[in-house]
């Protein structure tokens, strides 16, 4: 479950943003839209530790983020929250195998090839394991980065404009496996778009105008 | 996926950028290594066979000439001193001197001197034994170092026959008198006496003096019998030597004046060995440090090459390495990773530079082995190699620091975004 609460944050004193309270609960699917310039990507990276707030707080499955030392947050993130970001990027110099190993030891879990073979399988992407990630075409980069994200079994999946590059076939595939792998793992999803054709996808939806303030 | 091993494969990943650090890392270390190599076993050498010799007495010219001569056996004699004139110095008693040993150069066999001398030479290298054999009795008969006998395949019994001058000559080899016999094999000790074919002074005399005439085979049996070496040196006044090696009984005042009183008052001169080896290794070191100078230079690019290539990497590595940190990764596990680099790339360096010169030392030595007679081992290993290992490291280390304050750095969000 992800709730958030009086969040704001200044990249400097001219430029405030303030989030408008929210929360998801466990294998719930949310929707954030909002326009660019409206914060967010800031406020995914607020959500995924790697910001830290001005004022308020984010509760991640019962902890308060914002309270974690640098080094627990380090922790944290990569045991309890999986990204998947707008453009694919992977460590160039390891395969697809060794990129979800990767995620697992950086997040202190024991590398488990089998269940990256599973993952991968699912996907689609089965067949790349042992590829280098740049040989890959953009639709599979973006699969094994949706199975990056889900290896270690996150409390919560963030996605930064999982859609944007894709029509609209791919648009649906995407998003569904996105919402099925959720569900198979148990995490709260959270997609961040500016993409309207998500809106009828999802039934929680906040909405963030531009709350910058000056 | 621990970080040595991602390390290494950002490493190999980028081939190129790896090979020009290596190549020029592995030269540096190479370079010092050898350097390193050459020096120990050039100074381990000229130091075993100073053999406690104090003082060589031999014909005017140039000391170190004397020395090389006489001591190393790698340059030529400066010419010979009569008996009459050393007699002093062979007298048993004299109240300074406590050996005092004749040195007959002139002739080769195979690239190997003859050496005429008394067998008192034997106490001079660490008191060499004779492995197998007995030491000469008569003319003609031989004792030989363990190199030559291995080298040449001679045995107890071999006959041949030697040639004049100090180089291997087909067209000076004196088959007009009798053959040496080889009597005695020394045991192996490292010095120059291995490469040494011993004899009596006697028996160089008798090879020269038979020189240019022309009797027949039955002349030289009686000629190389009729010398009996019981008889002393010091009874031939008209017989010449190359040089005496002289080791005092102690060294006081009067010895350290002797050289002096000799070149003054002599037509011989005395070299002081200690002296002329100081000047010798003050000479090459000169030119090793010039080349020292070039080693750390060649480091000092390679470190540059290697901080060079962790930093433009990182450029194209700003978004991979804040993604590790979304994935869980420390600050300081991002630091570790590149510092890691900088340190495999000169462990790897090390080694690559260690092999080759070590390699560089064997067929140095062989070639050493031709031209100066002594067996220098390419396979030998020094405890200097390990502090040039910390300082290989410690060059790792400095060239990725920066690198790897800069990658630990890394800010998430900003990067991201960049994304």
């Amino acid at each position: 479950m992800l709730q958030t609460k009086d969040l704001a944050f200044s990249y400097d004193e001219n430029v405030r943003f303030q989030f408008p309270d929210f929360s998801c609960q466990s294998a719930e699917n949310c929707l954030l839209l909002g326009q660019s310039g409206s914060g967010k990507t800031t406020l995914l990276h607020l959500l995924g530790g790697m910001l830290t707030p001005k004022e308020g707080s984010i509760i991640v499955n019962d902890q308060d983020i914002t309270k974690l030392s640098a080094a627990q947050l380090d922790r944290f993130r990569g045991q309890n929250i999986g990204i998947v970001f707008q453009k694919s990027h992977f460590v160039r110099a390891l395969n697809v195998e060794e990129n979800l190993m990767l995620a697992q030891q950086l997040a202190n879990i024991r590398p488990d090839k089998t269940r990256i073979q599973t993952l991968l399988d699912r996907l689609n992407v089965g067949h790349k394991l042992k590829a280098k990630t740049d040989t890959l075409s953009i639709g599979e980069q973006q699969r094994v980065a949706i199975a990056r994200a889900l290896v270690n079994q996150p409390t919560v999946i963030l996605a930064d404009e999982p859609t944007s590059a894709l029509d609209d076939i791919n648009c649906d595939e995407v998003i569904a496996l996105l919402e099925e792998e959720a569900r198979k793992v148990g995490s709260t999803l959270l997609v961040v778009t500016h993409d309207n054709r998500l809106k009828e996808k999802f039934s929680n939806k906040i909405l963030l105008h531009s709350q910058q303030t000056a | 996926m621990n970080i040595f091993q991602i390390s290494w494969k950002n490493i190999i990943n980028k081939p190129l950028n790896a090979t020009l650090s290596l190549v020029l890392f592995a030269l540096g270390v190479g370079l010092i290594s050898l350097l390193f190599l050459l020096n120990q076993q050039i100074e381990e050498k000229f130091d075993k066979n100073l053999a406690g010799i104090d003082l060589v007495v031999g014909a005017k010219g140039s000391p170190l000439q004397l020395i090389l001569s006489s001591m190393y056996h790698i340059d030529a004699p400066t010419g010979n001193i009569s008996l009459k004139a050393a007699r002093p110095f062979l007298n048993p008693k004299h109240p300074l001197i406590g050996m005092a040993i004749p040195i007959s150069l002139g002739d080769n066999y195979k690239g190997h001197r003859i050496v005429g001398t008394t067998p008192k030479i034997l106490e001079l290298y660490d008191n060499v034994q004779i492995e197998q054999g007995r030491i000469w009795e008569n003319v003609f008969e031989v004792v030989i170092g363990k190199v030559v006998a291995e080298k040449l395949d001679l045995q107890l019994g071999s006959k041949f026959y030697g040639s004049h001058g100090l180089i291997d000559d087909e067209n000076l080899v004196h088959d007009d008198i009798d053959a040496f016999k080889v009597v005695g094999i020394l045991e192996g000790n490292g010095s120059v006496i291995d490469q040494l074919v011993l004899t009596a002074n006697q028996t160089v005399w008798a090879v020269h003096d038979h020189e240019g005439s022309d009797s027949d085979t039955t002349h030289h049996e009686d000629h190389a019998h009729a010398i009996d070496l019981s008889i002393p040196l010091s009874e031939y006044p008209d017989k010449d030597i190359t040089s005496l090696l002289i080791k005092f009984k102690s060294r006081n005042f009067q010895t350290l004046n002797m050289p002096r009183s000799i070149n003054e008052n002599t037509d011989m001169q005395a070299a002081t060995p200690a002296i002329e080896i100081n000047r010798v290794y003050s000479m090459i070191g000169d030119g090793e440090e010039a080349l020292r100078y070039l080693a750390f230079i060649i480091i000092f690019v390679s470190g540059l090459s290697i901080f060079i290539s962790l930093f433009s990497s990182l450029r194209e590595r700003r978004y991979e390495l804040a993604l590790m940190r979304v994935m869980g990764a420390s600050p300081s596990k991002l630091f570790l990773l590149i510092v890691l680099e900088g340190i495999i790339l000169a462990f790897i360096g090390y080694l690559i530079g260690i092999l080759l010169s070590h390699a560089g030392m064997s067929i140095f030595a062989a070639q050493m082995e031709e031209t100066y007679r002594y067996s220098f081992s390419g396979w030998e290993f020094m405890k200097e190699e390990a502090y040039l290992l910390f300082g290989a490291l410690a060059v790792g280390f400095i060239a990725a620091i920066l690198p790897a304050i800069q990658a630990s750095n890394t800010d998430i969000s900003t990067t991201l975004s960049e994304g």
